[in-house]
């Protein structure tokens, strides 16, 4: 398709507002990123896999201003021993963060690691270099070039507690980018949280390097802002053996794009990604899956729950592909919306594509509304229309939040959420 | 207790009258049984009378204890103190039996306005009674109805109506699925609940229940209608020659 000369501009425009934050070995990734972004262009709503979301408030040079949501719950995870590491509107906060010390584990900071020896340096913007092809993702290379700051994780062993990465926002118009980059040596294990808001607009890359036998733990979830937006990126590639599963749940925001770019490399390994949305009103929130398979017995799952009302827009891209060679694959993908009202739309778009012949691939997407003979039966029994209602969106959502390993977690997370939908009804 | 005066239900989607003037006055302490054909209406009436979408009353009122049932949202008429054992009780998965079982008794509770019941003292009581009616603990874990077989849902229903401890209960062939020891069982239960303030409704098409619960007053029921009562032996009657003889005698 013939690249419009708005899509050229747009992207010269952002570029020129951005520069180059690092010094030493991160500069060369950083520059070749911004080639990548001018080659591919900021995306726009011709482009494939931006049908069903509009990109114009995440590519826009100035961000929507975002205010900021009076909370006062407990933060998520405050229970949990961790270590925690803080950023304010994307600045990293030393105050409120703890010691980056983990038996097993260097934690660094993207800003301040300017050793030419880097361990990073031959990592930094590689997956998501992988992940360009086939389909583009030009906020992700936007992202490697211009961020300011990030995580940088070499796993070495087992960690004993996981790493929360918090993101605070306290200003309506912060415009934050930050990139973080983990890698697991064979058998290494390590879990990361993340929870937070972040900014009026966040741009966030996760890369994740899962050695031979490692296995690695995400779990995050995305702040009620209501009006802060989103577009977060995980890359992941998997060795033999290794172990990625990733739960992400998201209640509130007017723009969230989440990617998730997985390809297994080596044999016998399996990647599980999970995401459970609760949306109402301006609320639109898209999971776009991209899960390769390039090696033999290895096994993927997606699962992906919405609960949509008051004209909240949910979306779904989701995409096993199954390269020749890669036998004896194992994947599963479900995206189902739970539609609370007639305003309400979910739109999904599930691909197989399959070079192998011996696999056993399935997927599936629905859209409904809630079983009346269920809300009736709990009705009958005393429970009221409203927490009728939320027990059934609860049970809707379960199968997603069951991809959180750790009971604890999984507990908190589960907590949470009813916490929030019974807020909601007051 | 419960008193139900020229009921006239039509669906509320198509022009179908369903039930066509019923007459119905239960007592508190008495057990009443309906019988009646398959298709005369006696489920929507215990539907109707719970609050169930999709019917329109037409004429006539329904009140528990004076309180009019017909203006009041499902999960009011249950704390009010009716309770429906489903005839085909309704499978949620992802909900645990217990959860449920929980929420339900102190939201009805708490719209009494009563103290909600703590989780140990909760628990114990389930425990109890789910030992009474000889329901395993592992199937209390599952989520509601899932999994389990016709009879084992009947009981779950019975389990539910001991721990909720309503005013009016109305069973919809609840003996329908059950073996001939879990029907003792349930007849136990139920007979366990019969007490001076509470009322009941059978609705079944067998003698066989209520020869272990005696009712006080036997109905049949026929297109849409209350078209005979009695006692006991009319069961008998209905057991014996059907209710060919009964409709022509009142046709
Ligand atoms: N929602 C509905 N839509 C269409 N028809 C209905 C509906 N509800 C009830 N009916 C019809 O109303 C009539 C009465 O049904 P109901 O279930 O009350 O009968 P019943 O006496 O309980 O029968 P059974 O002994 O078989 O349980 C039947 O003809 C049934 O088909
Ligand atoms: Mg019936």
């Amino acid at each position: 398709m013939a690249r419009t000369a708005e899509k050229t501009n747009l992207t010269d425009a952002r570029i020129a507002a951005l520069s180059i934050p690092g010094r030493g070995w991160s500069v060369p990734a950083r520059e070749d990123a911004v080639n990548r972004l001018r080659a591919m262009g900021l995306p726009d709503r011709r482009d494939e896999y931006w049908k069903y979301t509009r990109p114009d408030t995440l590519t826009q040079v100035t961000p929507e201003p975002a205010a900021v949501f009076e909370n006062d719950e407990a933060p998520l995870f405050d229970g949990i021993d961790r270590v925690k590491i803080v950023f304010v509107d994307g600045v990293f906060d030393a105050e409120a963060s703890d010691d980056l010390s983990l038996e097993g584990v260097r934690i660094e900071r993207l800003a301040e690691a300017n050793s030419d020896l880097h361990w990073a340096r031959d990592l930094y913007g590689t997956l998501e270099t992988n992940g360009q092809t086939p389909v583009a993702r030009p906020l992700a290379a936007l992202n490697t070039a211009f961020a300011t700051d990030g995580m940088l994780i070499h796993v070495t062993g087992a960690a004993s507690k996981p790493i929360s990465i918090v993101y605070r926002h306290e200003s309506t118009t912060s415009d934050v980018i930050l990139h973080h980059l983990i890698k697991l040596d064979a058998g290494a294990e390590l879990t990361v949280l993340e929870n937070g808001p972040a900014a009026a607009r966040f741009n966030k890359v996760m890369e994740v390097e899962v050695g031979d036998g490692a296995s690695f733990h995400h779990v995050r979830a995305q702040g009620r802002d209501h009006e802060r937006r989103a577009a977060t990126h995980v890359f992941a590639r998997l060795g033999a053996e290794s172990t990625f599963k990733s739960f992400t749940l998201t209640v509130n925001g007017v723009m969230t794009r989440n990617d998730c770019v997985i390809e297994l490399t080596g044999d016998d390994a399996s990647a599980h990604v999970a995401g459970a949305c609760v949306g109402d009103g301006a609320f639109h929130h898209d999971d776009t899956v991209f899960v390769t398979h390039d090696a033999v017995n290895c096994e993927s799952r997606q699962v992906f729950k919405k609960v949509l009302r008051n004209g909240a827009t949910g979306v779904f891209q989701g995409k096993i592909l199954v390269k020749a060679g890669a036998q004896k694959t194992d994947g599963y993908q479900i995206s189902q919306s739970l539609l609370l009202d007639e305003d309400s739309q979910f739109l999904a778009k599930p691909e197989l594509e399959i070079y192998a012949d011996d696999v056993a691939c399935s997927h599936g997407s629905t859209s409904g509304a809630i079983d009346e003979d269920a809300l009736f039966y709990l009705r009958s029994r005393g429970v009221p229309l409203a927490e009728a209602t939320d027990m059934l969106t609860l049970s809707f959502l379960a199968e997603a939040v069951e991809e959180i390993e750790a009971e604890t977690l999984r507990d908190e997370i589960n907590t949470r959420m009813a916490a929030w939908l019974g807020r909601r009804r007051g | 207790m419960l008193s139900i005066k020229n009921l006239h239900v039509k669906l509320e989607e198509e022009d179908k009258q369903i039930l066509k003037g019923v007459d119905l006055e239960v007592e508190a302490g008495k057990v009443h049984a309906i019988m009646g054909p398959n298709g005369s209406g006696k489920s929507t009436l215990s539907y109707v009378l719970s609050g169930k979408d999709g019917y329109e009353v037409t004429e006539g009122s329904a009140t528990l204890l004076g309180a009019d049932l017909l203006d009041m949202e499902p999960e009011e008429r249950a704390a009010a103190g009716l309770f429906l054992a489903f005839q085909y009780p309704v499978e949620i998965p992802g909900v645990g039996n217990m959860t449920f079982l929980r929420t339900a008794v102190n939201a009805q509770r708490k719209a009494r306005g009563e103290e909600e019941m703590s989780a140990a003292d909760f628990l114990k009581v389930v425990r109890a009674k789910a030992k009474d009616l000889k329901i395993d603990a592992e199937m209390l874990k599952r989520p509601v109805n899932m999994g389990f077989s016709g009879g084992e849902k009947k009981r779950n229903e019975i389990l539910q109506m001991a721990m909720l401890e309503p005013k009016m209960c109305i069973m919809d062939e609840t003996d329908s699925g059950l073996d001939v020891d879990a029907m003792k069982l349930v007849a136990e239960g139920v007979n366990a609940l019969r007490s001076e303030g509470r009322g009941f409704l059978v609705i079944t098409h067998y003698q066989r229940l209520l020869d272990h619960i005696k009712p006080d007053v036997v109905h049949i029921m026929a297109d849409g209608r209350i078209v005979k009562s009695g006692g006991p032996e009319l069961a008998l009657e209905v057991e014996n020659n059907g209710y060919a003889d009964i409709l022509a005698e009142v046709a």
